[in-house]
Parts: structure tokens; C-alpha cells; sequence
């Protein structure tokens, strides 16, 4: 039955719309037509308020169709379903109209254009509720099974929380060994707990779990299918040394590698060998030989009958439910000579500044490059807070004001002798974190500051460092400090994830981050249903906003799988069974097998069935007699559609 | 306000997936990067669910070119989603030219979902193809 009593509502979004759509003119374009019983604006239709109000006008006037023209239907679709459903309407009576993405937003550089495109877009909507039929959802089977890539502290926060929820996991690490960044901190922040320590214990927790199942060298490289239903493989890259080696052969075979490179887990301040671990209790417990350096010249395996150069990677097909993306940060890697950078001595990142520290806490004296440290310059938003650089990093970090205090602290505890001056643009050690910059003041730590259009000048004259700086806290006096060391606070940059995004395809924001589908309606969630993601691959979070968010899309994901079934649009492929001749060419375009034969009046024709039916559509165009529509998607929706959209105000 | 003659540049429908390539043309609006406003978007499950009639419709009804914003390889509902858009694409195409209907104004592309600059840019060179012929 056609829809006759029609109500449209066009939202402001605060001005996001309505900045560059007249949403009046929109309304008055449309609130004549027959079928629209009324039309009015709105600021926001995702507030409680306008959604009661909407439902007591479907209710009081018996609506029979809905149109709301706002955000993205990725957004707000399924709370206007539900606004439909509460008011007694079917949600499938209900036409999102985008707006916003794909008309504001798009065309904030033409008002009038997009005034235009709201008004058709908005006409194409009213024609579709018109011809909408009342569905009903349908389920399907769903894995109970997620992979979550990445097992950093994060990813293994997200492994636990779902094997709670009775979800199994598939934990997925690209790196021979878990923990992640936060396996090369000493003691953290806020508890007196190391790096090392936290990892340890997740760790533990996660073996303990029999529904976790932990690969290390391993990566995603394909993913097909959909939520509830993905398909994804995974290569497992050889470790070249057998599980059953012994801890003392192993050892020997370190011992006798000739080979020795930079070491990267501690930022190249010292050597490793090509077979190696980061340190002792690094997990899982075994070596891995690292074949970009490895000569082969075979002195392990005389010493060691457990190496294995034979072993060959694995292609390993995974069926899950869903995958949550926890692949962490990158530190900013400082340009040459930015800050004295790479051309001048003793200047050094945070992250290197937090092993040297690991490495020395037991010595006497602090010694870096030969020379006893005693005076040493911290600079802050290095990496962040770019406004003078083209493509800069223009976020805070945030994390690195707090970690370099609490690393401040550390050094002058472990080094009593040493001078703390803190170059800053302002400091945020916001919360809990607060107390550390008090006591880093009370430690007699100097803190100076600037602005962006003065930062810190790092020159070297001999052997002499100094960092010079108009200090805007004594009234931009200049001001000059002889330095024994410099410290570049670096901030957080993605993760270098090519091939992982290439795979997933999930969106990067203007930061370079994965990007979510609203920061605060749907933090975890992107635009790929069943994918979600979490921690730092997401934005620069600390520890604990990591283990926040990592929980967060557990508690996502185990919503949404944890019945081991979903609820899908009803968009199934149906049959008109006058119109068909029985051709089989829908079956040849079925990738389901979701056509079979039946009689019907006394002739052969084809018949859907539903529970191999994917919605997907591929049969529609094959069918030579126009037998077969897709239900939400009908001649009669999609043709009106297009008549709305290009239908002239009378 | 600004104002622009709209009636000069080229009416485009976009067939575009709900899953693939939809988020790449909401991401085209989030980063403002902006297209000709007279594209407008129509999404479906898959790009090889499309209907040559659909097609053949917009342009009866005064469109003056339609981009089909394909899955490509991204097709959550499988490989052959790729061959199949491309076979409507050139099926459509007899269609228009039996009906007088120039084929170059029936473009696809496959658009990954964060594809935003390569849906901007085909769209673009797509209104400007189409203006030339007009």
C-alpha cells in the first residue's frame, strides 16, 4: 500500500547542515507535495528531545512514512529506525536522507548547489518512502570467533575482555614477541609497575585463557566476506628455531652468532645479534633469527640442533565474526637537524631517553656518548603541535608531557646530581597526572616556555650545547642553558600499517590515524561493519586511555556476536514466479546457491532460498524476463528514487 | 550566500555501495573535498546488483551521465562481483547506443571505502567529459 501521510524533518546539525543548506527553503520545497502530511526543521534530530517529539507526531498524526534528511545514515539510521519503531511505525517505513557527508560538507564551496542537491535529495527520499514496503529483520549465524591484530598491551586488554564474554580470539602479532611499545618502558606512570611487568602478567592471563589463541609473526593479508562472516588469511612467518629448543642451547647459539646490528628495541644505543631476544623475559620465550641480517653461516646450528632454516611461512585461512585493529603508534622520528637532530651529538628522542635510563638506573654516574651527563634540556611538542610546518602534525600528543616529567623524575632519582630544564609550550599533565609536575617542580626542575613563533634554538659550539629560548613566563626574557644533553619529547604518529589498511580498509583521518565513525556516539565503530578499532592506532592515548578503549571495543564487538547470531536487513532476492521462465541464469550469478527449482502452475521457475541469500543483488541484472527483485532495492523504489531526485518544483 | 548556475553543469547519479563505496563518498565530505553538487548518490548492497533499466531510467528522466562506483576486489560478497559490474557496465552500453544514447556518459570505477580523493576525481573529470558534450 502506498504511503500517504508522510512527515519529513530537516536537521540543522547545529550549523554543519544548515551553514551552507537553507534548510528552510528545503522544507518550503517540499511541504506541499500531496503525500507529505508535514515538514519542518530541526537543530539537531538526533536529540532526545526532537526524536520524542518526532515520535508523538508519527503517533498523534498516524504517520505511515518517514523521511529525517541529517548526517550520514552510517550515523543515524538506526536511531531514526528506532524513533520509527518506539512511535509504532515499521523502521523499514523510514528513508534516511544524507545531508550532511555527502551534501554540506561536500559542497560547503557552493551554498546555492547545495541547497539544490538537499532540496532533490530530500524529493528522491519522500518518492522512496512512498514506495517502502514494512519489513521485518532477519538473523543469520554469526562466528563467535574475533581476530584482534595487534598484541600490544592493548590488543591483549581486547583479547581477555572478549574471552570473558565467551568469544574466541584469534590474536594476531605482526612482531616476533608481544607487549609492543610498551614492553621498552621501565616504571610507568600513575603506578609504580613497569612496562616489562604489565606485560607480563596480560601475558600469562592470556595463556591461562583456552579461547585465545596467540600467533606472533603474523600477519593479515586478506579479509573477504562480512560481519559475522568475514573470511580472513593470515601468513605466519617462519621463527627459524623449534619450540622444543632448550633455554642453554640457545643461549649458546646467541652466544656464538657473529652478527651484530643495532638494536631497535633499544633505538639503536647499543648491539643484538641476529638471533635474539629483546630481553630475558620477553614472551613468547623463544628467539627469533632475523633474517635480513643473518649470514647463515651456520655457527648457531652447531650449538644449537633446534634451529631450523628449513621452516617455511604459512598461509592460514581464519573464519571470524568481526576484527578489532589494535596496532598501536609510531614514535616521531625527528628530521635531520630538526632541534640539532642527527647533526649535532647528544641530542636524543624520549623514547631514547627512557632506555638510556633502563640501561644505566644501576650505574654510578649518567654517561651518554662518552660524556657524563649533568645538565640536561628537555624540548616538548616535538612532532606535535606543527602549526609552522606544511603537513605537520598539527594534534597534541598529549601523553609525551607527562611521560617526560615522570622520566625527568626518574633520571634526577636515579642520578641525583643531574639539572632538569623543561623547554615546554605549555604543559598538560592533565588528571591524575597532574602531581607529577608538582613534584618535578619541587625537585627544583626549570621551566621555561614559548610560543610557536619562537621555539627553542639547539646549537653546538665545540663541545659545548645550548638551547636558547624567549621565555615567555619572565616577559620573553632570553634566556640560554648549557646542556650535556638534549631531549626531543616525541609525540605519537600512526603506526607504518600500508598493507594492513590495503587489507581492512579502514578509513585514515586527516591525522593519519584509523578513524572511527563518531568520536563520541560510536567511538570504537568504523564504516565497515564488524570491523572495530582501538587504543593508539586510533588517536595518541596513553596506557591507561589504551586499556579504556581496548575494553570499549571488546564490549562493542561481544554486543553485537555474543549471541552468535545477527540481525540483518531483510534485503532478500524474490522471485516473481509469473515472470519466470526457469533460464538458470540466476544461479550462474548466485555465488550462494541461494536459487533453486520448483513447479509453479505447471512450469519450472526459480525460487530464493532464503537462508543462502545474501542480499547482495548479483542475480538482478541477469534475469532476461525482470523476474527477480531485491527487496528494499525494487523497480519500483530505486526507479522512484531517481525520479525524485531529478523532479522540478511545480 | 554564494551563488553558482547549476543549470549549466552536468546532473550525475552515483550508484554507489553501501558498504565499499559509500564511506569513501562520506569521507569526501568530512575532508571537504569537494565535487559538483549535482551528483547524487544512490546506494545498493553491490555494484553488480545493478540494473541496466535503472540506468537507461536516469537518463530518460535527464541525467546527463551516471558513475558507477564499483567494489572492485573490496566486494564483501566475492571475486566475481568485479567481471560481473564490468559486464552490466558494457551491457548498459549496447543498450545506450541502441537507444541513441552516447556510452561515454556511463562511467565505473571501482572505489575502495577510502577511496575519497579517487571518487572526487573521477566525478570531476566525469562532469567535465559531459560538458564538453553538452
Amino acid at each position: 500500500m502506498k504511503k500517504k501521510k508522510i512527515g519529513v524533518y530537516i536537521c540543522h546539525c547545529g550549523g554543519n547542515i544548515s551553514d551552507y543548506v537553507d534548510v528552510e527553503k528545503v522544507k518550503n520545497s517540499v511541504k506541499d507535495e500531496e503525500i507529505v502530511f508535514l515538514a519542518t526543521t530541526t537543530m539537531f534530530a538526533c536529540a532526545d528531545s526532537a526524536q520524542k517529539e518526532i515520535e508523538n507526531d508519527i503517533r498523534d498524526n498516524n504517520l505511515d512514512g518517514l523521511v529525517v534528511a541529517s548526517c550520514s545514515p552510517k550515523l543515524h539510521l538506526i536511531t531514526f529506525r528506532a524513533v520509527a519503531d518506539r512511535a509504532g511505525l515499521n523502521p523499514y517505513n523510514y528513508v534516511h536522507a544524507n545531508i550532511r557527508e555527502q551534501c554540506s560538507w561536500a559542497h560547503s564551496d557552493d551554498k546555492t548547489g547545495a541547497t539544490e542537491k538537499a532540496i532533490q535529495l530530500v524529493k528522491g527520499a519522500i518518492k522512496r518512502v512512498y514506495e517502502s514496503e514494512a519489513l521485518e529483520q532477519i538473523t543469520i549465524p554469526a562466528e563467535k570467533v574475533m581476530a584482534v591484530i595487534g598484541a600490544g598491551i592493548g590488543g591483549m586488554r581486547t583479547a581477555l575482555d572478549l574471552s570473558s564474554n565467551d568469544i574466541e580470539v584469534y590474536l594476531i602479532e605482526r612482531e616476533f614477541f608481544v607487549g609492543g611499545r610498551v614492553a621498552q618502558l621501565g616504571e610507568l606512570y600513575n603506578t609504580e609497575e613497569t612496562g616489562k611487568e604489565l606485560v607480563t602478567r596480560l601475558y600469562n592471563e592470556v595463556k591461562k585463557r583456552k579461547n585465545i589463541t596467540l600467533f606472533t609473526g603474523a600477519e593479515a593479508i586478506e579479509k573477504s566476506g562480512s560481519i559475522g562472516n568475514f573470511e580472513i588469511k593470515v601468513r605466519i612467518n617462519p621463527r627459524y628455531i623449534k619450540e622444543t629448543c632448550s633455554t642453554e642451547s640457545l643461549e649458546k647459539a646467541i652466544e656464538v652468532c657473529p652478527v651484530e646490528v643495532l638494536d631497535e628495541f633499544n633505538y639503536g644505543l647499543n648491539k643484538r645479534k641476529a638471533i635474539y631476544k629483546n630481553y630475558d623475559s620477553e614472551y613468547p620465550q623463544l628467539p627469533t633469527i632475523d633474517m635480513d641480517n643473518c649470514t647463515k653461516c651456520g655457527e648457531c646450528e652447531k650449538v644449537c640442533s633446534e634451529i631450523d632454516f628449513s621452516m617455511k611461512e604459512e598461509i592460514l585461512p581464519l573464519k571470524v565474526g568481526g576484527i578489532i585493529l589494535n596496532t598501536g603508534f609510531n614514535s616521531y622520528e625527528p628530521k635531520k637537524g630538526e632541534f640539532g637532530y642527527d647533526e649535532i651529538e647528544n641530542v636524543i628522542t624520549l623514547p631514547q631517553f627512557s632506555r638510556l635510563i633502563e640501561l644505566q638506573k644501576d650505574n654510578k654516574n649518567f654517561v651518554y656518548n662518552k660524556k657524563k651527563i649533568k645538565n640536561i634540556a628537555y624540548i616538548y611538542c616535538v612532532g606535535s603541535r606543527q602549526a609552522n610546518i606544511p603537513d605537520g602534525n598539527k594534534y597534541c600528543s598529549r601523553y609525551c608531557c607527562t611521560s617526560n616529567i615522570h622520566k625527568a623524575i626518574l633520571a634526577k632519582k636515579y642520578f641525583p646530581e643531574i639539572n632538569n630544564f623543561h623547554f615546554t609550550r605549555g604543559i598538560r599533565t592533565y588528571g591524575k597526572q597532574e602531581v607529577f609536575y608538582d613534584e618535578s617542580s619541587k625537585q627544583g626542575d626549570i621551566y621555561l616556555q614559548s610560543y610557536i613563533d619562537h621555539l627553542p634554538e639547539v646549537k653546538q659550539n665545540g663541545n659545548r650545547i645550548t638551547v636558547k629560548i624567549i621565555d615567555y613566563l619572565t616577559s620573553n626574557k632570553e634566556m640560554e642553558v648549557d646542556t650535556d644533553l638534549v631531549v626531543l619529547v616525541t609525540g605519537m604518529v600512526p603506526r607504518e600499517n600500508k598493507d594492513l589498511v590495503n587489507v581492512f580498509k579502514v578509513p585514515l583521518g586527516r591525522d593519519g590515524f584509523f578513524n572511527e565513525i563518531h568520536m563520541k556516539l560510536r567511538p570504537v565503530e568504523t564504516v565497515i561493519d564488524g570491523v572495530y578499532i582501538a587504543g593508539a592506532s586510533q588517536a595518541p592515548k596513553n596506557i591507561m586511555e589504551t586499556m579504556s578503549s581496548s575494553s570499549s571495543a571488546a564490549a562493542a564487538a561481544s554486543a553485537v556476536l555474543s549471541k552468535g547470531e545477527l540481525s540483518l536487513e531483510p534485503t532478500l532476492a524474490v522471485v516473481d514466479p509469473d515472470a519466470c521462465n526457469w533460464c538458470d541464469k540466476c544461479t550462474e550469478a548466485c555465488p550462494f546457491n541461494a536459487f533453486t527449482k520448483v513447479e509453479h502452475q505447471g512450469k519450472q521457475v526459480a525460487l530464493v532460498i532464503e537462508a543462502n541469500c545474501k542480499g547482495c543483488g548479483m542475480c538482478l541484472p541477469v534475469c532476461p524476463t525482470n523476474a527477480i527483485d531485491l527487496i528494499g532495492y525494487t523497480d519500483n523504489e530505486v526507479e522512484s528514487l531517481i525520479d525524485g531526485l531529478m523532479q522540478q518544483d511545480k | 550566500m554564494e551563488t553558482k548556475n547549476n543549470n549549466s553543469v552536468p546532473k550525475i547519479l552515483v550508484f554507489s555501495t553501501e558498504k565499499i563505496s559509500d564511506p569513501a563518498i562520506d569521507l569526501a565530505g568530512l575532508l571537504k573535498l569537494h565535487y559538483p553538487a549535482t551528483a547524487y548518490t544512490i546506494d545498493i548492497p553491490c555494484s553488480s546488483a545493478i540494473k541496466p533499466r535503472w540506468i537507461l531510467h536516469a537518463f530518460e528522466k535527464g541525467f546527463d551521465g551516471v558513475f558507477i562506483a564499483a567494489d572492485g576486489t573490496d566486494c564483501p560478497y566475492g571475486e566475481s562481483c568485479s567481471e560481473k559490474t564490468a559486464k552490466i557496465m558494457s551491457d548498459t552500453q549496447k543498450m545506450m547506443k541502441e537507444k541513441g544514447i552516447d556510452p561515454v556518459r556511463l562511467k565505473m570505477a571501482a572505489i575502495c571505502s577510502i577511496c575519497a580523493e579517487a571518487f572526487v576525481n573521477h566525478v570531476k573529470s566525469l562532469a567535465v567529459n559531459l560538458s564538453k558534450s553538452k
